[in-house]
């Protein structure tokens, strides 16, 4: 249990039974008066931002959150699979649930899945993936219009702009933060 | 920790300190004008005990523990006592410390000014306050404008005064009347009332609910509202004063009224400060305030938070 003194940025609550983290925070305390936490919460279902204000004696449950590292099996329609690799148990996210990371996803690469109790609720990628480029247009010396990149497409679909270097079929290491090219896979 | 994390924790340390250097000469020098403008009209300076074994019970502040004692909240009961027998005019810097006050405008541990008067009442106080003010803008060499949180404000002009009751009228989504029933007083003030005060010049809000001053005198011909103030500049809370409360009987009752609230709210009871009631009985009628030195700070040195008007924040010991 959190007391309102234990508020912070970052703190992970349950409100209602849904899980929030508290985005911004600020304590105040107007003369002789009571104790104010006024703090943003982020729903991290839904997205959905609330601005509530807690006082002194209020409590808070923890959210219930767990991480579990998960392959990727396969994506059906909306549907994104995964298999927890200690008990080979399967869980599914919504499109909307994984959102970018489908440009990151191929099969059995390992992720971790963050789960509220029993359900499971969004997706953390490892910071680099390796990706083969399925389809790459040969530079076109001379054509600086976009500067010295061109696009290419990769196995799951995502299109990006790499150096002009980089080949069909060749493998290449994307930062899943930013979604950009950082090198080529040699081998 | 590695070598070379210690070096780079050293760097930031250094690099923190420079960065508020500007802002802890500021604030040495505001000290000493502080002390000049009570030297010059002949106020006693005092330094009373900090650990203490007995407190103000006042239902919204925590004391922090030492031992079987207690770190003073404020010096509020001794300076009293101390006019009780015969010091008309004294005023103290001290270290005050309250338990879980903690955020952009708190630190639990922090500076605060307080000075006490006999044969005044708080709207005598507020003149004082605005001498004060002044005195310390021109020591600093600052002039008549503070400017903070993108206003200006004008020390020179007369400061505004408006009750509680007013400004609640005049900011509030809801009256004072409605704000106490439904116990929403304090975030009504804080969210919409506290950022219009003092944008153009300081501003007294003052006449409060009875309920909300402990030690304070109630208004005569009108005992729901106790003669206390408090000093916004630029939205920032300063100071908060009054006329003295100095009927112990009535004291006494007020103390009982604040612990019965605290043990409802489940919170320490704190022993009744007797010694203190029993001086109360010689204490003349006086006036006495407490002023933040840290937040006096931020404003002539335009920082939004506390952090940078000290050398070390409690996280940074």
């Amino acid at each position: 249990m959190y007391s309102a003194s234990d508020l912070k940025k970052g703190l992970k609550i349950q409100i209602d039974n849904e899980p929030y983290v508290v985005t911004e925070f600020q304590f105040s305390k107007p003369g002789k008066g009571q104790s104010l936490y006024r703090c943003k919460l982020k729903n991290m279902i839904t997205g959905v931002i609330i601005d509530p204000t807690y006082r002194s004696g209020d409590t808070f449950q923890p959210a219930d959150l767990v991480e579990r590292r998960m392959q990727y099996l396969y994506n059906q329609e909306d549907e994104y699979w995964f298999m927890d690799v200690e008990n080979y148990e399967q869980s599914v996210l919504s499109a909307e649930q994984v959102a970018d990371a489908k440009n990151y996803l191929t099969d059995n690469l390992e992720v971790d899945i963050l789960f509220f109790g029993e359900r499971p609720i969004g997706i953390t990628l490892p910071n680099f993936v390796d990706l083969t480029v399925t389809k790459a247009d040969p530079w076109v010396k001379g054509d600086s219009v976009a500067g010295d990149t061109k696009p290419v497409t990769l196995e799951t679909g995502y299109v990006l702009r790499v150096p002009p270097f980089v080949e069909e079929n060749g493998k290449i290491t994307i930062d899943t933060r930013t979604g950009e090219y950082v090198t080529r896979v040699k081998g | 920790m590695s070598l070379g994390s210690k070096a780079n924790s050293c760097r930031y340390e250094q690099m923190r300190l420079a960065g508020r250097k500007q802002n802890l000469w500021l604030r040495a020098r505001m000290i000493q004008s502080i002390r000049a403008f009570f030297m010059e009209r002949e106020y006693l300076e005092v330094e009373t005990p900090q650990l203490i074994s007995v407190l103000a019970p006042e239902v919204h502040i925590e004391a922090i523990h030492a031992g079987s004692s207690y770190l003073h909240t404020s010096p509020e009961l001794c300076m009293k006592r101390l006019l009780a027998s015969g010091f008309p005019k004294i005023f103290q810097i001290s270290r005050c410390f309250r338990e879980g006050e903690r955020g952009d405008l708190h630190l639990p541990e922090f500076s605060l000014l307080e000075w006490y008067r006999t044969g005044i009442d708080y709207k005598a106080l507020m003149n004082e306050c605005e001498a004060l003010i002044r005195f310390v803008s021109q020591s600093l060499d600052m002039g008549w404008k503070i400017h903070y949180r993108s206003n200006e404000i004008d020390l020179k002009k007369p400061w505004e005064r408006i009750s509680v009751k007013e400004a609640f009228g005049k900011y509030a989504s809801i009256s004072l009347d409605r704000a106490l029933e439904e116990g929403c007083f304090d975030r009504v003030m804080v969210g919409e009332i506290e950022p219009n005060l003092g944008t153009m010049r300081p501003t007294f809000l003052y006449d409060y609910p009875a309920g909300m001053a402990a030690l304070a005198r109630l208004k005569p011909g009108n005992r729901a509202l106790a003669e206390r103030f408090e000093i916004y500049i630029a939205g920032l809370e300063l100071a908060n004063g009054f006329s003295e409360l100095n009927d112990p009987v009535e004291q006494r009752a007020r103390f009982e009224r604040e612990l019965q609230i605290r043990g409802a709210e489940g919170k320490e009871i704190y022993p009744m400060p007797e010694r203190f009631l029993r001086s109360l009985e010689h204490m003349p009628d006086a006036a006495g305030i407490a002023l933040g030195v840290d937040r006096l700070a931020m404003l002539f040195s335009g920082v939004q938070k506390i952090d940078e008007v000290v050398s070390f924040t409690p996280e940074e010991v």
